[in-house]
């Protein structure tokens, strides 16, 4: 592909429809099938995608290699095997694999072949949130070009592997996006979560190994096996290998989402890509990696987005979708707003944050209303306790705790004075 | 009364998973795309076609919220209430629908034409405040706009 430094994105003609199969095979496309499939085993492919230092790009980070490694490969492991692509993007804020989606369906394609390659995977699945409707017809076209190219089905491209792939749409809910209640949500059950470990990879789909990646994750597979670990890891300002979409909503001059090289810092996303604030306005905070991870303040502007970066600072590159909140915003209201979104995803499952969430999201809203009493700060502080790791079943609580805790720490003033003022100072 | 054509589209799923109620979620779909909801007596079919009690498929059906239960309108607006639609307008957005259309979150319009729901976070922060109409997604939305778009439904 052309642009070496923008891999993922190189092909991507915004406004414009995808390639097609034909444009992207006459751009390089399925190149890295016909390598993987023809001189690479199954386990070279892996340690190639080990070496790379890919991370996984739905949030958690988790060496993508690594979590390969895992699925059990032996002549007696239990087939079939399966690979699920989360496509389910819904983290509030994120909007990073619509792009991917959209822009180049045979990208994310060529990865699931390689990556089911890899894992010697016999069904694939792309689980797709409802809303997704453009992305949806696009990977349909994408998906039946591919089959019929022979780079899906029995055989392919007359090697010994054999995939089929198929698109799962979906009927909503949040909780549907952790990876073992979009397990349960595919065998047609509600979507909670199961425990862990097992970890899907070992026990997932109907008891069978499946592993589970997110889009961006997998259309980074393809140009690692054609261009190399060294490559990859060489796209980087951090140890951390590859490119990064990140992208920026909120005032902003120019809201959107760009392909950049992973540990690019915050200043130069926020201002040379989303040209800064709009006029007139401040930087209050952000926050860094959609709507479940920790407030950053201008003080961290220099902070660079690859997972440690975000972390030292106290919070998470997550999906590395920025929400901007400028001085005209109400940081009370932006909280309640958030924790409202978790309290309606909540699952149910587990007391805590069925019941908790709730009473964290009435809190706030009092205090954004004028009702605030100086007890209810201590009630959130505790709640973030309680809600927090190792309280609850999954981590859709204590990722809801994340921006909670930290806007009690660099907003404290405005949560003071709307209880003081008894009303919204932004109103 | 599933419809043959129901019954065929349901059907056709069924090689793609390994037990036949992992079809529930497209089979309520399939049927809520034909009648645009789901009913009882519907559901209660569907049920049998797929081997599970009604309850079971009821638990799985209010579970998600795009599967509707109850009656719909002709078009069904939803409205993203997720943070960046938030902090570039929502409140002024919904506000505007809501008294354009002379109904709250939930209801549908008495010409039965619209139904307006909220929605989690639609992906679209770059083009908030954002909403869907059916499958039809909106962004960069102000009253104006808004008034141009519902114009384009009947």
């Amino acid at each position: 592909m052309n642009n070496l430094e923008k891999p993922l994105t190189a092909n991507i003609r915004p406004g414009k429809p995808p390639f097609s199969l034909k444009e992207y095979e006459q751009a390089g496309g399925y190149q890295a099938v016909r390598k993987a499939l023809h001189s690479l085993t199954p386990a070279e492919v892996t340690a190639i995608v080990k070496a790379s230092n890919l991370r996984g790009r739905g949030g958690a980070g988790f060496p993508t290699g690594q979590k390969w490694s895992f699925v059990p490969m032996g002549a007696d492991a239990i087939r079939p095997r399966y690979l699920v692509v989360n496509a389910d993007e819904m983290e509030p804020a994120a909007f990073k694999d619509r792009m991917l989606l959209e822009g180049n369906p045979h990208q994310l394609i060529e990865g699931i072949i390689v990556a089911g390659y890899a894992i010697q995977a016999d069904i694939a699945y792309i689980f797709l949130r409802r809303e997704y409707t453009l992305p949806a017809k696009r990977l349909k076209t994408a998906i039946a070009e591919a089959y019929a190219g022979h780079y899906l089905g029995q055989n392919i491209l007359e090697s010994d592997f054999s995939l089929q792939l198929y698109l799962h749409e979906s009927a909503g809910r949040y909780i549907c996006g952790e990876e073992t209640a979009l397990l349960n949500s595919l065998e047609g059950r509600r979507a909670a979560p199961r425990a862990k470990p097992p970890f899907p990879p070992v026990v997932g789909l109907w008891g069978k190994s499946t592993t589970p990646n997110n889009v961006e994750t997998i259309s980074n597979v393809p140009h690692i096996i054609n261009h190399g670990a060294a490559w990859f890891k060489g796209l980087s300002h951090s140890p951390d290998g590859g490119t990064k979409i990140y992208g920026v909503s909120g005032k902003v001059k120019r809201p959107g989402a760009w392909e950049l090289p992973m540990g690019t810092t915050l200043r130069e996303i926020l201002e040379e890509q989303a040209g800064g604030m709009r006029e007139g306005l401040k930087l209050r905070g952000v926050i860094p990696g959609g709507g479940s991870t920790d407030f950053l303040v201008e003080e961290h502007l220099d902070v660079k987005m690859d997972f440690d970066g975000p972390k030292q600072a106290g919070s998470r590159l997550g999906t590395g979708t920025i929400v901007v909140m400028d001085d005209q915003t109400c940081p009370v209201g932006l909280v309640r707003n958030l924790m409202q979104f978790f309290a309606r995803e909540s699952c149910g499952w587990c007391t805590p944050c069925r019941e908790g969430l709730p009473w964290t999201a009435r809190i706030l809203a009092a205090i954004e209303s004028g009702q605030g009493r100086p007890e209810h700060l201590a009630r959130l502080q505790k709640h973030t306790r309680l809600l927090g790791p190792g309280h609850t079943f999954c981590a859709l609580a204590p990722g809801a705790m994340e921006p909670l805790q930290s806007a009690l720490k660099y907003f404290e003033e405005d949560f003071n004075r709307h209880i003081r003022e008894k009303r919204c100072p932004w109103r | 009364m599933l419809t043959a054509e129901e019954k065929k589209e349901i059907e056709a799923e069924f090689p793609r998973y390994e037990q036949k109620r992992a079809v529930c979620v497209e089979a309520l779909k399939i049927v809520q795309r034909h009648h645009g909801w789901v009913s009882d007596e519907a559901l209660i079919e569907i049920a049998e076609f797929l081997e599970m009690t009604p309850a079971e498929l009821d638990a799985v059906a209010t579970f998600y919220n795009l599967i509707f239960r109850k009656p719909v309108g002709k078009h069904v607006i939803l409205v993203c209430d997720s943070v960046s639609c938030w902090i570039m307008g929502y409140e002024r957005i919904l506000q505007h629908l809501q008294d354009r259309l002379g109904i709250v979150l939930g209801e549908t319009t008495a010409d039965g034409v619209f139904t307006l729901l909220p929605i989690v976070c639609l992906g679209a922060c770059d083009q908030a405040p954002a909403m869907m109409i059916d499958d039809e997604l909106y962004g960069d939305l102000d009253p104006a706009k808004i008034d141009e778009i519902l114009a384009n439904y009947t």
